[in-house]
């Protein structure tokens, strides 16, 4: 050590700040966002040291004029655009009944994905039967897309007589190995490495599947999602990294996740691993996106971080408020628009769709979300009529009850 | 004084502990402009400013871990991870260095720092939301484990926490925060601003770590119980009608010892109860330590009331959770015992 009298003056702490906060009048206009269409699109096993300005940019699909445009167009024939809408509908649909039963005492708690609907319903449509996803609270799109039961997920939400996992888990943290849905957490990140084990189990395996991994954008903090990428790219599991940036963590915004790093996806570059970055609330974008990076794994390349640059419309859960930490009008300026209102203008601009007819399936849809919640709740819900039997609480501790919990069971009588 | 609840009162003792000492910092994740999700930490950010009261990133054990470069620096910070259940990618820098550092740098280096996090359930919060990991600490050797049962406690423990040189796990039974719960769900639960005990010293307190407190004096059975059971025993004690004497322990590490042994020499019988799982519960030291330190003065076996050995379900949360009615059945019992 020694004395440098060169740098003596005072040191100080850096704490980032979002630009906007309650009372400002947020302002995006000035954020550089690339137009749809200008972002090219890589083969997938060209040499990723070429194309790592694909984590930087955005790629987008749909313009303002709700056109399909660029080298990621074109992969998303008709039908699929329409139950893509459709799909997103649904998602919107069940959450906004999910969240009104959360508010009206039928259970503790709800998460919605407003705004975010495109990233899981279109990502679903990228993988195969068999494939595995480990998400958070926020993909209920997969399972929607996927065709699971919206009834059995409300049951779930219940925790009523009919819940698939017997009232043991908070709401919405669902679990379906046939629909490709590995079992929710809630310890953020954890499940970011068990994606890329899974992923290098098909490979040690020899089999064809691939899996995906799912965190937010505060959660990329977490240690496992570091673990995630130096196993993902030690190993080139078949796993696509899917990294959801809506901005904000509760109510920390997304810099103190990232710091000085450029974006999310370049965290990727760290090591090693190619990264995309793309619009998040365009579901055309999303889907090519998605199908490239599943490709690259099914095809034994390895590994890619994808970010999907969206916005948290609503609350972090039931038990938020975000006026206290962020603008109201913040979501209303967001500059990437709404995800079903863009897909139903591209679909309105291809003759395929009109005002009348989305308006009317609003309604079905609607109505189709009504009778399952009706359903459901002739099953019980959180605090009235059926539940799951105290003594199931017990079960599933383990394969077999050891004695101590016979016994302990015995002593609660059930 | 004032009227606070436990949440006001956390806050209150590091206001008070921030204002007294500028080497005590506070970061953790939302607790820096937002005030943390249950908003123990409100206000802090705007009077001491981002340098002394910040949000941190999502990332247990780089909380834990910057908190103890900080205070092996010389600060002393107060850091909150959002749930206990969350309290686990810390754990490695918890045991292995912050409850270490002292014993192998021969003092060199040492680890003043507070981990606030809220404990327990009975808020419908299923199994990342509910649990009570004390007993993870306790058995580590160079933590302090600290569980306030009221406002006014929590400060008094808070600010000798924060004032302390050695780690302090800060436990904080969320289901305390605005009311002294005591286990019937299904009543309304009498705010702080009613009881006795949420009347609070608005200035600077300290309530000694490893000091019990006698809740209720008794003379039947000693209920030895810390945070939300505490309230849970005496409604058991009031539907039952046993004359139980209920000893807050409030710090379980270091453990007020000398106040146990002289209650349960006095009642002859002794009921220990948590809400976290019963197998290496917590409750088994204690009922180890009076064995070997109250056994001639004994006529019953030690009950132990305890939540049961699953992850804490959401569904079944009050079959689940130990009530007054479990420890009526546990204080019944160990007075039939002769
Ligand atoms: C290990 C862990 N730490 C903290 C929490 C509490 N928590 C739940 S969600 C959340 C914010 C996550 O933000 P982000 O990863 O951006 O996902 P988003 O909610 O925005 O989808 C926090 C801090 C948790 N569930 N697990
Ligand atoms: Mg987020």
């Amino acid at each position: 050590m020694t004395t440098d009298p060169a740098h003596t003056s005072p040191l100080s702490l850096t704490v980032p700040e979002p630009e906007f906060r309650p009372g400002d009048k947020p302002d995006y206009s000035t954020t550089p966002i690339p137009r749809a269409g200008t972002v090219r699109r890589p083969e997938v096993d060209e040499d990723p040291e070429q194309f790592r300005e694909l984590a930087y940019t955005i790629i987008r699909v749909l313009n303002r004029k709700g056109e399909a445009v660029g080298p990621w167009a074109g992969l998303v024939d008709d039908e699929m655009a329409l139950t893509g809408l459709k799909d997103m509908m649904k998602v919107r649909a069940f959450d906004a009944r999910m969240l009104m039963a959360q508010r009206q005492g039928k259970t503790s708690f709800y998460m919605q994905c407003l705004g975010e609907e495109a990233i899981a319903c279109a990502f679903e449509k990228a993988l195969r039967p068999g494939d595995m996803n480990f998400p958070t609270y926020r993909q209920q799109g997969l399972l929607i897309s996927g065709g699971y039961p919206i009834v059995d997920m409300m049951n779930q939400i219940y925790s009523n007589e009919r819940d698939p996992l017997n009232g043991r888990q908070l709401p919405i943290m669902y679990s379906s190995k046939e629909h490709g849905f590995f079992s929710i957490s809630g310890n953020l990140g954890t499940q970011y490495p068990q994606a890329v084990g899974w992923a290098m189990a098909s490979a040690i395996s020899g089999d064809t599947k691939v899996a995906a991994g799912w965190i937010g954008d505060g959660s990329t903090a977490e240690s496992d999602f570091h673990a995630a990428l130096v196993f993902a790219s030690t190993y080139k599991a078949p796993v696509v990294l899917n990294i959801v940036n809506n901005q904000w963590a509760i109510s920390t915004f997304q810099g103190i996740a990232k710091g000085g790093s450029g974006t999310f996806a370049a965290r990727g570059h760290g090591f090693g691993i190619p990264a995309l970055r793309v619009d998040g609330n365009d579901y055309l974008a999303v889907y090519a996106v998605a199908k490239w990076a599943v490709e690259r794994a099914r095809r034994n390349l390895g590994p890619t971080v994808v970010e999907y640059v969206t916005y948290r419309v609503g609350g972090h859960s039931t038990s938020d408020d975000p006026a206290a930490y962020r603008p109201k009008e913040e979501s209303d300026v967001w500059p990437l628009g709404d995800p079903i209102e863009r897909l139903k203008n591209y679909l309105v601009g291809r003759g395929l769709w009109s005002e009348d007819r989305h308006t009317q399936y609003k309604a079905e849809v609607e109505a189709e979300i009504l009778a399952a919640q009706k359903e459901a709740e002739e099953h019980g819900t959180l605090h009235a009529g059926g539940k799951p039997s105290v003594r199931d609480m017990f079960e599933g501790v383990y394969k077999e009850m050891p004695p101590h919990l016979r016994r302990q069971r015995q002593r609660a009588g059930v | 004084m004032a009227r606070m609840t436990m949440i006001e009162s956390i806050r209150s003792a590091m206001h008070v502990a921030m204002d007294r000492d500028e080497k005590v910092v506070v970061f953790g994740e939302d607790v820096g402009y937002f005030g943390g999700v249950f908003r123990c930490t409100q206000g802090l950010q705007q009077t001491f400013g981002k340098n002394r009261c910040f949000d941190a990133p999502i990332n247990e054990s780089g909380i834990v871990g910057a908190a103890i470069g900080m205070a092996a620096y010389g600060l002393r910070p107060c850091v909150e991870i959002q749930f206990a259940d969350y309290v686990y990618p810390a754990y490695d820098q918890i045991v292995s260095e912050a409850a270490r550092l002292r014993y192998r740098s021969n003092g060199d280096f040492t680890a003043p720092i507070t981990i606030r996090m809220p404990t327990g359930g009975g808020i419908f919060g299923g199994q990342t939301h509910s649990q009570s990991p004390e007993a993870l600490f306790t058995h580590v050797s160079g933590l302090k484990v600290v569980v306030p049962s009221n406002p006014r406690d929590a400060k008094g423990l808070l600010i000798a926490a924060i004032e302390d040189d050695d780690p302090v796990i800060f436990l904080e039974p969320k289901r305390l925060y605005n009311g002294p719960f005591d286990g019937h769900h299904d009543k309304p639960v009498t705010p702080w601003s009613k009881h006795e005990l949420g009347e609070v010293d608005e200035g600077h307190f300290t309530v000694p770590l490893g000091k019990a407190v006698t809740r209720r004096e008794g003379s039947q059975v000693t209920i030895l119980a810390y945070g939300t059971m505490v309230h849970v025993a005496e409604a058991a004690v009031a539907e039952t009608g046993i004359d139980g004497e209920i000893v807050d322990l409030r710090t379980l590490l270091p453990l007020d010892l000398d106040a146990i042994v002289a209650s349960v020499r006095k009642t002859g019988r002794c009921v220990v109860v948590h809400e976290a799982t019963l197998t290496s519960g917590y409750g088994a030291e204690l009922a180890a330590l009076v064995q070997e330190h109250c056994f001639y003065s004994l006529e019953a076996p030690v009950q132990r009331v305890a939540g049961w050995d699953t992850p804490y379900p959401h569904a079944q949360e009050w079959d689940y959770f130990p009530g007054p009615r479990r420890v009526a059945e546990a204080l019944t019992t160990v007075m039939e015992d002769v």
